[in-house]
């Protein structure tokens, strides 16, 4: 049907993946960039294959799958969470528990990565149908209560558990991300540290510009990271077309007409909360690993925060939301930093724009400014501006856009759709 | 760090005095989240909104405090031949006003906008002004603590077997105060007005009542209550003065809010008073290491999940009909 996208002559072709010309090249397009991206080969966006923001980048590639889970459940199954961190943290420890170096004050297996990293999913998933019974009994915002509930609860486990998180200052080491067969062996593949990319790889250079014999860890990291988002991001994606999806989506619209037409509702509440939980276990699993070494404190109620203001600024119930959400949340506070730094020396310098930047920065203790670039000024240190960022996001959003980056992105394709003819 | 305080006192006691002072401050305790969940309630009945920036502004209504009667010492730079302690009470007495038209602020331009639009919309706005208000509160607190100048300190009242202290005395009267001012004001022109917008908006606007006059009173009740509890848990003995965990512990009074039911004034109260007694009472007794430190304050959750279990809408709450 070549001209006529919107022409749908099956149920199979309209719940196609890509059910367009035009979402079959971008995807494609959008591929290609995000295998460039780490090797600096891009204009523009090359910036992003340096070392200091690919480690942003993958931080936001590990959020991306947390994300993914809360959006299948906040955002499909209409179940409010903020109990996203407790699930990710019990994802993490199972992971270090089983992957981690033992040590005098802590428990560790030394397992290789193809336990560690599934067992952390399933584990958050049991503890997930552990606590769904609660869940599926308490409605709309008493739900909320429950899960803001885990997160202190789980804190203070985590706090008073040693043997498995470490000091509550210092924290513990993650295993790395490299693959081995078994224990003590060898590293067949390391993600983490620099070298050749793949073993197998090696004789075909498929890029001649590249070089592959060198690579530094972050960029193997980004690209194991990226095939695990591409994995999961399918796997929600076929979720929602499925059974189980218009499921979970009945629920959400309307819980009763959904238990007329016959979706068993403590059933789909207890599933979305498992497969939500392997998510989010997945991610925190991976996030430790990422990262390296977290501590305790980690695993707040601003983690649980950060997650609900993805899926409301990317928008919620779309795969495409929870990805762009991501990246902008997770993106923010290092361009906020820049630009911070840039303003703080049009400040101190005589630019046009000198007056107006010291109006926001304070660059010594008795300057006057909304935010301050010195350790003791009177303003807003840059984290707190990016959590204060976070608050008017998500308030801003909420009340003029509801549906988030996503609708942002509906309403600009919607424009060109018709134009000329835009009323 | 008030369970541990609990804890060294208990070491030089007979166990039946441990239990009287426990009880006193578990009381003590049990006053400040029944007026912290108060001011969530009539939010929450007058306007549907799940306020989660409730820890955030009582932390704000105590340092209004600190910042009137220690830095500024308004009203009493004008009012010197006051006592000190009405000094600083008519001082309190401004910082709940202030934070109230802080309420009033937060209703006017976030919440009136979203009338009509989905519960759980509304609830993340108030979960990212807790974001909002908390960050830049702390900003302006400094990460050390800061005193509320309260005249009293740690000034104890001996009864016989019981040690009181006049702060807790204070806690308890002040919350007792509240709720009968509460109860002589559903009772007023402006209260029963409430009372028809609690049960039907559309219904109270067509006898005439300013459903906007009555949502912005409801938020300034539930921001000066919400001060009023900040204040009174952050003087001693049960804490030093405002830190940036202030508004954490105001959090514990969630448990309270939804053990009562979230639309039931008696529940707010009934639920505050379980949740400080079992708070207490866990930081007294239950002293086994293998519950690790500071177990006392994750009760209140502990005790919420189990009360969900049994009844999903709290004690008092009113059970959801729904219609096909």
């Amino acid at each position: 049907m070549r001209g006529r996208p919107n022409l749908y002559t099956s149920y199979r072709s309209e719940m196609a993946l890509l059910p367009t010309t035009t979402k079959r090249v971008s995807m494609a397009l959008l591929l290609i960039i995000a295998t460039l991206l780490p090797l600096s080969a891009l204009p523009l966006l090359g910036f992003l294959g340096d070392s200091s923001w690919l480690v942003i980048v993958n931080r936001a590639l590990v959020f991306a799958v947390g994300a993914l889970g809360l959006n299948l459940l906040t955002g499909v199954a209409g179940q409010v969470s903020l109990g996203h961190a407790f699930f990710m943290a019990v994802g993490a420890y199972t992971a270090v528990v089983l992957g981690g170096e033992p040590g005098n004050t802590v428990w560790g297996l030394e397992l290789p990565i193809w336990i560690w990293l599934p067992a952390a999913g399933v584990v958050a998933a049991l503890v997930g149908i552990l606590v769904a019974p609660t869940a599926v009994r308490v409605r709309g915002l008493y739900l909320a209560f429950v899960t803001l509930g885990l997160v202190f609860i789980g804190e203070h486990l985590w706090r008073n558990l040693g043997k498995v998180a470490g000091g509550p200052t210092t924290g513990r080491d993650w295993p790395a991300l490299e693959f081995s067969w078994w224990r003590g062996m060898e590293p067949v593949i390391s993600f983490s540290e620099d070298g050749p990319l793949w073993w197998f790889l090696r004789p075909v250079n498929l890029l001649p510009w590249v070089d592959i014999e060198e690579m530094s860890g972050e960029v193997k990291t980004y690209f194991f990271l990226l095939v695990g988002v591409i994995v999961f991001a399918l796997l929600a994606k076929n979720l929602m077309r499925t059974r189980v999806g218009r499921s979970w989506a009945a629920i959400r619209d309307r819980d009763i007409a959904a238990e007329v037409m016959g979706v068993n509702e403590a059933k789909g509440k207890t599933q979305a909360f498992a497969i939500s939980s392997f998510y989010a276990g997945v991610a925190g699993a991976l996030f430790g690993a990422v990262v390296g070494r977290l501590i305790p404190e980690t695993w707040n109620l601003l983690l649980s925060v950060e997650f609900i203001a993805i899926i409301l600024i990317g928008g919620a119930g779309t795969v495409t939301g929870a990805l762009l959400g991501t990246l902008f949340v997770v993106m923010l506070p290092r361009v906020v930093e820049e630009f911070t730094v840039w303003l703080a020396a049009q400040a101190e310098g005589d630019g046009i724009f000198s007056g107006v930047a010291d109006i926001f920065i304070a660059t010594s203790p008795d300057d006057f400014g909304l935010v301050s670039t010195g350790a003791a000024g009177p303003g807003l240190s840059i984290f707190q501006l990016n959590i204060v960022l976070f608050g008017v996001l998500i308030v801003v959003f909420l009340i003029v856009e509801p549906l988030g980056l996503y609708g942002i992105w509906i309403k600009i394709r919607n424009y060109w759709k018709g134009w000329p003819f835009t009323y | 760090m008030p369970a541990v305080m609990a804890v060294v006192q208990a070491a030089s006691q007979s166990g039946i005095e441990q239990f009287v002072n426990a009880t006193i401050s578990g009381l003590a305790l049990g006053a400040i989240y029944a007026v912290l969940a108060l001011g969530f309630v009539i939010i929450f009945k007058a306007t549907q909104v799940v306020n989660f920036a409730h820890g955030a502004l009582a932390a704000l209504g105590a340092y209004f405090v600190v910042y009137f009667a220690t830095v500024l010492n308004f009203p009493g730079r004008f009012l010197d031949f006051l006592p000190i302690s009405a000094q600083w009470l008519l001082s309190a007495l401004v910082a709940v006003a202030a934070t109230a038209l802080v309420g009033i602020i937060i209703e006017r331009l976030t919440i009136r906008p979203m009338i009509g639009e989905p519960l759980f919309a509304v609830a993340m706005i108030t979960l990212g002004l807790d974001l909002i208000i908390r960050t830049v509160t702390n900003d302006f607190m400094g990460n050390q603590l800061r005193g509320l100048g309260d005249p009293w300190g740690i000034e104890t009242l001996e009864l016989g077997l019981v040690t009181i202290s006049k702060t807790q005395i204070l806690t308890i009267a002040v919350a007792v105060l509240a709720m009968l001012g509460l109860a002589w004001f559903f009772r007023t022109r402006m209260g029963i007005a409430m009372r028809a917008t609690a049960f039907d908006q559309e219904a109270a606007m067509a006898q005439g009542i300013s459903v906007g006059k009555v949502f912005a009173l409801a938020w300034a009740i539930g921001a000066g209550l919400a001060a009023i509890g900040g204040i009174v848990s952050s003087v001693a003995p049960r804490a030093p003065g405002v830190t940036p965990f202030t508004a954490l512990i105001a959090f514990r009074a969630f448990p309270a809010v939804v053990i009562g039911g979230l639309d039931s004034i008696a529940g707010a109260i009934v639920g505050g008073l379980i949740v400080g007694m079992a708070e207490v009472y866990a930081g007294t007794y239950l002293t086994f290491s293998w519950l690790g430190v500071g177990f006392s304050g994750i009760v209140p959750w502990l005790l919420m999940m189990a009360v969900l279990l049994v009844k999903p809408y709290g004690i008092f709450g009113t059970e959801e009909i729904r219609r096909v």
